[in-house]
């Protein structure tokens, strides 16, 4: 399967590993991965913040990287993935922007769903709290959302539960946002951040040794916390879990 | 003013108290969960009620001359108010043909969204707020916080001291039932001697004219009972087309707002009593200019549960009054740009889009799809800061050129690691409570060429 992997900016610049284990993780499920060279960011920061009429250079640079009809454009954010899905349009190349917004994939989807993974050659012998990114899980649909009356499911839990000796820790609040928000993070800094020490607690209390999720912003912002406080607890994406050998 | 982030910031300072806030509101939305999850076609009775609420919004013209009509001949007397202005005149010319110097008055919102408490105690008139929660916000001179628990954001030994001070309740006590009983006393006074009673109105059902007004407390009925003139406020979006449709949304209701299974008190008000005036004041207050935005129109089928509220993880944090909205919460900040936009352009930011809100409304509301496009309407309008435009423009042209991108990027990292305090310092916001990420040496990029060259 030809696949483009489409790392977000801040990924790209601060957590270079995460790419690194997501290609890995990629390559040794079997696919032949291109990372477009030319690529940036999704547009959502300035979209989010009122201003999704500036983001036409980054959409046409957007489909200039991906419009080449790959099978599948993977990236291990939720976030970046549903923004593409449902923002991207483009005046030179309408048709590809569709073909993008038809087959951008977040890595735990395009892993349970597409490639239909059903084991993993992953051991990790930790006890793992696992973030829901909101946009992820609420946007995407990757799990079940506690506040509706339907069946739960979780295509990142799934993945979790592959890996050998990993333990999942219940969490008391299962799908709370952990404040990030974009620029909400700097713009609302008092409210992102309790609410973002408020998630981290909740995962210290219930025993987590590793924080995970699939958006790294969430995480990061998450990080920043456990940093700052000391906390016996390390952060990272699930993309490094599952590459674990 | 100070803006939401602002004065979010100021409710955070106290730890303690936004904790306490924070769990009081999680519980609410626990119980909600219990109370739905009980009702295997739970997702079936929103979707019907949102397709109820749509038929009501695309039909509203028709619906409400029925609903007129057949009030007229049920006896009632309806008014019909183009804002909140109107509606307190309105209201205050009937007190004067009534005579009437007093009024009880139980749970509106729309009266707070039209501040006719304010105005009538200008004009003289003596109005007592007969909802527990919402007297107790009244003595202490405050709006309500929360549209179903006005005074959510108060402690009890708060509201002791408040009733210590004004029922005359032993200082210190602040045993709920205590209180309660003491505020019971106090109002059925009031009740007794009042002649006029204001009461909002849930729902207003088109086929017969009559309408239904929900609490727990009974005040609104003993208000209404006893009083020789019962107005009932409503606004416009009110409106449902058949009594049939109340067996959908009083099941969906009380639910959603506090995880009962019904209120303890749903009254269905047709006509008035024998020797008893009943006036409908129909008030539309900006609806008609929401029901024109496509974007946001439905909005306008919001039954003020508050279900939003609870579940909001920066509601919760934030405290109702950071609002600075009658409505306040999610709901509140897809409602109060339609109102003022200068004045509420930041509510529409006060949230991580984080999606919960909307899927506890019970009718289904896109309310964080509407936040994020009330942003596109307010930077577009040129009520978002120019400061925070201009960065975004620097933003945009730095992602629209990868190289640029890229040697921002690098010198950014390289800044950081030579020079840490260039971005750890305290005006920086992320780094007050929060470290910054650790900058790598290489990007994925660099990483990413170096191993293709390898292969080569």
């Amino acid at each position: 399967m030809k696949v483009a992997l489409f790392l977000p900016c801040y990924v790209d610049q601060f957590y270079p590993k995460v790419g690194i284990a997501t290609l890995q993780l990629l390559e040794k499920l079997g696919c032949t991965v291109t990372y477009p060279l030319n690529q940036t960011c999704c547009g959502q920061p300035m979209a989010n913040s009122g201003f999704e009429s500036m983001a036409h250079g980054c959409n046409e640079l957007f489909v200039e990287n991906f419009g080449d009809n790959y099978d599948a454009i993977v990236c291990p954010s939720g976030s970046c993935a549903l923004h593409i899905k449902h923002h991207l349009h483009s005046d030179k190349r309408e048709g590809d922007a569709t073909h993008i917004r038809n087959h951008i994939y977040e890595l735990t989807e395009f892993l349970t769903d597409v490639l239909n993974v059903e084991q993993l050659p992953a051991r990790f012998p930790h006890k793992v709290g696992l973030h829901q990114s909101c946009h992820g899980q609420r946007g995407l649909h990757l799990s079940q959302m506690s506040e509706l009356v339907a069946a739960p499911f979780s295509k990142p839990e799934k993945l979790l539960h592959m890996v050998d000796e990993l333990e999942l820790i219940n969490l008391d609040r299962k799908d709370e946002c952990c404040g990030f928000g974009g620029t909400f993070c700097v713009f609302e800094e008092a409210v992102s951040a309790r609410m973002g020490v408020d998630r981290v607690e909740d995962h210290v209390r219930n025993g987590a040794e590793v924080l995970t999720g699939g958006d790294m912003s969430c995480l990061m912002h998450l990080e920043g916390i456990v940093r700052r406080q000391k906390l016996p607890v390390k952060v990272m994406h699930i993309a490094e879990i599952l590459n674990q050998e | 003013m100070m803006n939401h982030s602002q004065a979010a910031e100021e409710f955070t300072h106290d730890v303690d108290r936004t904790t306490w806030h924070d769990k009081t509101l999680w519980f609410v939305r626990e119980k909600r969960d219990k109370a739905v999850f009980q009702i295997p076609e739970w997702e079936a009775l929103r979707e019907a009620a949102s397709r109820i609420k749509h038929n009501a919004l695309s039909n509203l013209d028709e619906y409400l001359l029925e609903f007129e009509q057949n009030a007229i001949n049920n006896g009632v007397k309806v008014h019909w108010a183009a804002d909140g202005r109107e509606h307190n005149e309105i209201v205050l010319q009937i007190l004067r043909e009534t005579g009437a110097t007093q009024m009880v008055k139980s749970k509106s919102m729309l009266t707070e969204e039209c501040h006719l408490n304010e105005f009538l105690i200008e004009q003289g008139v003596d109005v007592v707020d007969t909802d527990l929660g919402e007297r107790v916000v009244q003595l202490a001179k405050e709006p309500p916080s929360h549209i179903v628990m006005p005074c959510i954001h108060k402690k009890k030994e708060e509201i002791g001291e408040l009733f210590h001070e004004h029922l005359g309740t032993e200082k210190g006590a602040s045993d709920p039932k205590y209180l309660a009983e003491a505020a019971r006393q106090h109002l059925r006074e009031k009740f007794l001697t009042r002649r006029a009673a204001l009461t909002g109105v849930n729902f207003a059902v088109a086929e017969t004219g009559g309408f239904v007004v929900c609490t727990n407390e009974g005040n609104a009925d003993m208000g209404a009972h006893l009083a020789d003139v019962h107005i009932a406020s409503m606004g416009i979006e009110k409106i449902i087309p058949k009594a049939q449709h109340l067996g959908v949304f009083l099941r969906l209701l009380a639910r959603s707002a506090t995880g009962q299974p019904v209120t303890t008190y749903s009254s269905h008000f047709h006509r008035p009593r024998a020797c008893q005036a009943m006036h409908i004041i129909i008030v539309d207050n900006g609806r008609t200019t929401q029901l024109g935005r496509p974007d946001f129109r439905n909005s306008l089928k919001c039954i003020r549960c508050g279900a939003c509220m609870n579940t909001c993880p920066v509601y919760r944090r934030s405290g109702g009054h950071s609002y600075h909205n009658a409505v306040a919460g999610p709901i509140g900040s897809i409602l109060a740009p339609n109102l003022d936009m200068r004045k509420n352009a930041d509510l529409p930011f006060a949230s991580t889009l984080c999606g919960s809100c909307s899927n506890v409304c019970p009718v289904k509301i896109d309310i964080h799809d509407q936040l994020y496009k009330w942003r596109q309407v307010l930077a577009a309008e040129g009520y978002v800061d120019s400061s925070k435009k201009q960065g975004m423009k620097v933003m945009a042209s730095v992602f629209a050129n990868p190289k640029l991108f890229r040697f921002s990027g690098k010198a950014g990292r390289t800044m950081m690691r030579l020079v840490p305090f260039s971005v750890s310092n305290p005006l920086n916001p992320w780094y007050k409570q929060r470290e910054m990420p650790e900058p790598p040496k290489e990007s994925f990029r660099e990483w990413y060429m170096k191993r293709s060259s390898k292969e080569q």
